[in-house]
């Protein structure tokens, strides 16, 4: 099995076309749906939606100290939005919950593997 | 027994490669391990048949020699255990040089490693590279000098898609039926792709029969795939007429110009065979279409007596499964020849294929037809200035079939 992250990114300031409430409430239910059938297949390994990039901070080294500065790490218009971590017996296995995630949410997701599942 | 020089040996690995590639790929579940075993066989082949001769089934000592060679190497490394235990558990079936052992379950290990190679998780580029390299047994060498890139470059490519397979866990298993339309169309895209390089560059004619050759192994493979079927006889159809399209200078011929004589019957029985089958299947896609066209061309005796009216039926057929403008231009140019240029002109200029050469060079041959001359030779220049190779440049320059 090896461990997949199923990325969703946003981007700055490209409003998508908003969902009205009704299908906001659906596309939630549908994600609870199937989260549900990943936590019970196993697949589920860890999931998360984050806040945006407004609400990140970066700490680094300068010489000796840890300096602390506000914004996101990455200097770009698209940001990490949320994630699925998975595991799966292959890539195409991934692509296949990728394929429902993003149905659901209408919005593309990146699917990356992990370099730590050595066979695993 | 025959002579076995080198380049007998080197015509056995093109043939011999990719099946047993794919078989180690299998067992070893590796392509590295795979691909440098089957290296080494054929080193110690090329050391060892010139002298004692041709083994009885040379490729199926080519894969016993590098099944061999790779556990070997594991043992050797001894590092990944679960590698070594697989490895052990071969070592103790059938390991004699002169089995010819692979015979079942390998043409499975080529079908599953070209599912693996064209994968959509990896680019068209990674794609073409890695079945020319794995399967069609290319160097890296000839692969970039195939798609005129340098070969650090290729070997790069080819690295990082190697990596991309391993990290990522593209599987070799060849899809399940729900999957397989949207798996197949890139190994068609892929085979068709390899046979056009050949098409268009003469100095890499040899893709040509190397696609023909993935595309029989296709057909074998999956005899149940109309479209494999129909790529396989677009291929046959498009090779029969290859060496008169070219003259001896390497300039194109035009369908119309070319010595009909000359075209390979053979080729063209065994491809307008395949149409025929898929017209009684009918289930009709974008290859076999294109190969009904094809044959319908190989069909007549001029190119005057060509069924043109079949060919528009058949052009409306593939437009409503493939709607690109590049189809409607290959329409209209049969329109052309069933209702005269007027008509055909009305249609092209409609389409918006301006950075197309082929769309500059049917325009200023409407063009001519119609008298309009001097529009005629600005298209014929700035369909020149597009042409994506030498012969075709030169021809358009020189004003297209005009000029002879």
């Amino acid at each position: 099995m090896t461990k997949y992250m199923l990325s969703v990114h946003s981007v700055e300031g490209e409003a998508r076309t908003p969902m009205t409430d009704e299908e906001m409430q659906q596309s939630h239910k549908q994600l609870g749906v199937l989260e549900h059938e990943m936590k019970s297949s196993g697949a589920w390994v860890f999931s998360g939606r984050l806040h945006g990039p407004d609400t990140a901070t970066v700490v680094r080294m300068s010489g000796n100290e840890a300096l602390t500065t506000d914004g996101p790490f990455v200097e770009s218009r698209e940001h990490l939005g949320g994630f699925y971590i998975i595991e799966a017996q292959d890539l195409d296995a991934a692509l296949a919950l990728a394929s429902k995630v993003t149905e659901i949410i209408k919005a593309p997701i990146e699917v990356r593997p992990f370099a730590d599942t050595s066979g695993a | 027994m025959p002579v076995v020089d080198e380049a007998a040996v080197g015509r056995i690995f093109r043939e011999e490669s990719g099946r047993s590639v794919a078989a180690l790929i299998r067992v070893f579940g590796d392509i590295d391990v795979a691909e440098d075993a089957v290296q080494e066989a054929f080193a110690v082949a090329l050391r060892t048949w010139p002298g004692g001769g041709l083994p009885p089934n040379p490729g199926g000592w080519i894969t016993t020699t590098a099944r061999r060679r790779a556990i070997d190497r594991l043992r050797r490394e001894a590092r990944e255990r679960e590698l070594l235990s697989k490895a052990a558990a071969l070592a103790l079936g059938t390991d004699d040089p002169g089995m010819p052992d692979e015979v079942g379950p390998v043409q499975d290990d080529r079908l599953r490693l070209i599912f693996t190679c064209c994968h959509p998780a990896l680019s068209t580029e990674a794609q073409v590279a890695l079945t020319l390299r794995l399967l069609g047994g290319l160097s890296t060498k000839e692969v970039a000098r195939s798609f005129l890139v340098a070969e650090p470059t290729m070997a790069q490519r080819l690295v990082r898609a190697k990596h991309k397979i391993k990290a990522a866990r593209i599987p070799y298993r060849v899809p399940e039926d729900h999957e397989l339309p949207g798996r197949l169309r890139p190994v068609l895209a892929v085979v068709y792709l390899v046979y056009n390089a050949g098409l268009t560059s003469p100095a890499e004619q040899g893709l040509c029969p190397e696609a023909i050759r993935l595309a029989r192994t296709l057909a074998t493979l999956m005899p149940d795939e109309p479209e494999v079927a129909g790529l396989l006889a677009l291929l046959l159809l498009t090779e029969s007429r290859r060496p008169s399209r070219i003259r001896s200078d390497g300039s194109l011929l035009l369908l119309g110009e070319q010595d009909r004589s000359r075209w390979d019957r053979a080729l063209i029985e065994e491809g307008q065979a395949i149409v025929r089958r898929c017209l009684r299947r009918n289930e009709p896609g974008v290859y076999q279409l294109q190969a009904a066209i094809n044959a319908v061309h190989a069909d007549a005796a001029t190119f005057e007596r060509t069924d043109w009216p079949q060919i528009v039926a058949l052009y409306d057929q593939l437009l409503t499964l493939a709607p690109t403008p590049v189809v409607a231009l290959n329409r209209a140019i049969a329109i052309g020849e069933v209702h005269g240029p007027a008509a055909a002109l009305a249609l092209v200029d409609e389409l918006d294929l301006d950075t197309y050469h082929a769309f500059h060079a049917t325009r200023a041959d409407l063009l001519r037809r119609l008298g309009r001359n001097s529009e005629a030779t600005a298209a014929y220049e700035r369909a020149a200035a597009l042409a994506p190779t030498d012969a075709e440049r030169d021809f358009l320059r020189l004003g297209g079939r005009d000029a002879r």
